[in-house]
């Protein structure tokens, strides 16, 4: 093989080689890094929502800390609402479809969930408010979505959800809508 | 390894092996740029007739041809196929063939991956058209594959991903074989600010590919573990959440729009200069106006997302940064426009292209300004002004410039010139037709025609049929396409180095055509 002499400053064959060796090499691992980078997002994604509130992050929190503060000139109305992960496992519905409520005062209400299969299951119900500059106002101490609910075949009950509003909520709003998907989570339950 | 055979005659022999082994074991930039090329060309077709099928069945409303799943597989697989087997692989092509001879490189750095990074494709390919044959179809839920639908396919789900990551493989492997061939192999005396644009292009368009392809493995990584392995990314009822995964994929998918289409403005700013008969007006701003968009497009991927519900604030970022975009792209069409200014114009098949590319990626980039628009986009959302918006940009923006292209190049590969009579019934039929095929979209989807469905109301049958009418006709004029070029390979009038009596710049041009097997074995001197 002849000494051939190419390339950028007039490298020699070997030197060239070695060049692009590392260069490759340097370019895997920047691949590699982006392919991280990938995966690093999905945590990035809930630690953005978090911090800037967006997409209802602190509704699916846990269980709230809060002291009755009742303002009783003012009305909101809470309208419930339920959406099923994928059609036919369960019934799910509110037992109250809205209340008028004071913020600073807890209130309880109930969703009955029914398992329509022969067989047991486990769900997990996901909440979401709207409007969503109102998430950051609306507290639950007790909620039905804090764990995955387990259900006999055919067995059905109901679930309790203890909330209060924070006074604070912006005057504009006079409504809130808490709705509850359920989704079926047996086969994930069962790996 | 087989590799080490071709290696071997590589070095010993100044022309091609025999047979196919010639083009299984080649370690040849030109006959891998070669390979990519017709295997793109090939699969244009099979995309087109994909495109063929839906325009037939949208040609009047109700349901026709074929039933609503596999109408839904074929878009699907259309964008996949157009995407990653037409563009992608042509670009790809075409940098094989050029980057070496542009910067007097006897061949790419990494010749072996080269040719690995071709052969992959074919088989990615092969297991994406035979989802078509599994039980449940082939995907169907839309390129995007947005889960929970994604991920609720049949068999032909993992098959998908398998192909995706094949494709993607070969992108990122192209890719590094791009940036180390430019960074390392350049003649000396050729600098950076030196290299033609189509170089300067592709080496943005590497990076990015290198940035952007594994985000889209991991995206379809996770979702092939939340459908076999529980795992819960993107399910909801596990703490995962579907939105995620559009921003993930975005994350990827929008620059992957740049990644097709700066080599296009690479080869617009060869072409244009040479039948100007002037230099690129603006060199060093091209240089800098493509890496401003590269970078631009990494921070811009939710204006895809606007409907999926963001705060206003997040909207407000994501479409002034979109429309932030069109200033580096307006120095671009303002320099082309300027380096024809008082030029010495000529209208060769490549240029004609050029022109029509010229005029018809603009208006693509208009309608993708008014979608940047959050109030407008949320009527645009999903229908089809999206779809000739992204046709427009695509076709005669990206496909144009690759027709361009190879009617540039093409004596200098094949060293006969075409038939340019036939080229030119090629170009204005496509011109004519493409319009004819996706401006009346526009108006479909601004009346609220949504994308993706098989059957419409029928206040909107004319200016289907009309679209229709078009999408065969764009279709037919290909085969000229095709014509054309397996002619011009087969024989033709002789090609002189120069190939263009507009006296073409560029190192390409001082090799004689067609070019021999090993070029710039000594590097060229670069003044």
């Amino acid at each position: 093989m002849s000494e051939i002499p190419n390339g950028g400053e007039g490298l020699s064959r070997e030197q060239q080689r070695r060049a692009n060796r590392s260069l490759t090499a340097r370019l895997l691992v920047f691949t590699a890094g982006s392919f991280a980078f990938g995966f690093a997002l999905v945590p990035l994604y809930d630690v953005l929502c978090k911090v800037t509130g967006i997409g209802n992050a602190e509704a699916k929190a846990g269980r709230a800390e809060v002291r009755e503060a009742v303002d009783p000139n003012r009305t909101i109305t809470v309208e419930f609402i339920a959406n099923q992960g994928s059609v036919g496992s369960y019934e799910f519905y509110p037992r109250t479809q809205s209340m008028r409520i004071h913020p600073g005062k807890l209130y309880d209400t109930t969703f009955y969930a029914r398992n329509l299969t022969p067989v047991p299951s486990v769900a997990q119900a996901v909440p979401s408010i709207s409007p969503g500059e109102s998430v950051q106002y609306f507290h639950k101490t007790e909620c039905f979505c804090f764990s995955p609910q387990k259900f006999k075949p055919g067995e059905g009950r109901d679930m309790p959800i203890r909330f209060i509003v924070d006074p604070h909520l912006p005057a504009k709003i006079d409504k809130l809508t808490l709705a509850y998907a359920f989704f079926d989570l047996t086969q994930n339950a069962a790996r | 390894m087989a590799h080490a055979t071709a290696d071997h005659a590589h070095d010993h022999h100044d022309e091609p092996a025999k047979g196919i082994t010639r083009w299984l074991f080649t370690t040849n930039h030109k006959d891998i740029g070669t390979m990519y090329l017709v295997f793109s060309l090939i699969m244009f077709f099979v995309g087109g007739s994909m495109a063929m099928v839906i325009r037939a069945e949208l040609f009047k409303p109700g349901l026709q041809l074929v039933d609503p799943v596999l109408f839904n597989s074929l878009t699907t697989n259309h964008a996949l196929v157009m995407i990653f087997g037409a563009v992608m692989p042509a670009f790809v092509g075409l940098a094989n063939w050029m980057i070496p001879m542009q910067i007097g490189a006897p061949d790419m750095a990494l010749p072996r991956m080269n040719n690995f990074s071709f052969w992959i494709l074919p088989f990615a390919f092969t297991i994406m058209i035979l989802t078509f044959f599994v039980p449940g179809g082939a995907a169907a839920g839309g390129w995007t594959l947005y889960p929970p639908l994604s991920i609720q396919g049949g068999d032909s789900f993992p098959m998908l991903i398998f192909a995706i990551h094949m494709m993607g493989a070969s992108s990122i492997m192209g890719a590094i074989n791009i940036i180390v061939t430019i960074m390392n192999m350049r003649a000396p005396g050729m600098t950076l600010l030196k290299m033609p644009m189509f170089c300067w292009t592709w080496l943005i368009t590497a990076y990015l590919l290198i940035l952007v392809m594994p985000v889209l493995a991991g995206a379809v990584t996770m979702l092939l573990t939340d459908h076999f392995f529980h795992t819960s990314f993107f399910n909801a009822g596990g703490g995962g959440d579907p939105v995620m995964f559009q921003h993930i994929f975005w994350f990827f998918g929008h620059p992957e729009v740049y990644i097709m289409i700066l080599p296009a403005f690479g080869i617009v700013s060869e072409i244009i200069p040479t039948f100007s008969r002037k230099p690129l007006f603006g060199y060093d701003s091209m240089v800098y106006a493509t890496a401003s968009i590269a970078f631009l497009s990494c921070i811009v991927w939710a204006h895809h997302m606007f409907t999926t519900g963001m705060p206003l604030a997040a909207e407000m970022f994501f479409m002034l940064a979109t429309m932030l975009i069109a200033v580096p792209t307006g120095v671009k069409v303002f320099n082309w426009t300027a380096t024809m200014w008082r030029g010495s114009l000529s209208f060769e098949p490549p240029m004609l292209f050029a022109l029509s590319f010229l005029f018809l990626f603009t208006i693509g980039g208009f309608s993708g300004l008014m979608l940047a628009l959050v109030p407008a986009d949320f009527q645009y959302q999903d229908t089809y002004f999206v779809v000739a918006h992204f046709h427009y940009v695509l076709v005669p923006g990206a496909v144009f410039a690759i027709m361009g292209a190879v009617y540039y190049w093409l004596p200098k590969w094949t060293g006969h010139m075409y038939d340019m009579r036939l080229a030119k019934w090629h170009f204005w039929l496509s011109t004519i037709f493409v319009n004819v095929l996706f401006f009346p979209q526009h108006f479909l989807g601004l009346a609220g025609m949504p994308r993706r469905i098989p059957d419409y109301a029928v206040q909107f049958a004319d200016w289907n049929m009309v679209s229709s009418l078009g999408a065969f006709g764009f279709g037919l004029s290909q085969i000229i396409f095709a014509t054309v070029v397996i002619k011009c390979v087969k024989g033709g009038a002789k090609a002189t180095a120069q190939v263009w009596d507009a006296n073409p710049r560029g190192l390409e041009w001082t090799l004689p055509s067609p070019v021999p097997y090993h070029s710039f074995q000594v590097a060229p001197e670069v003044k």
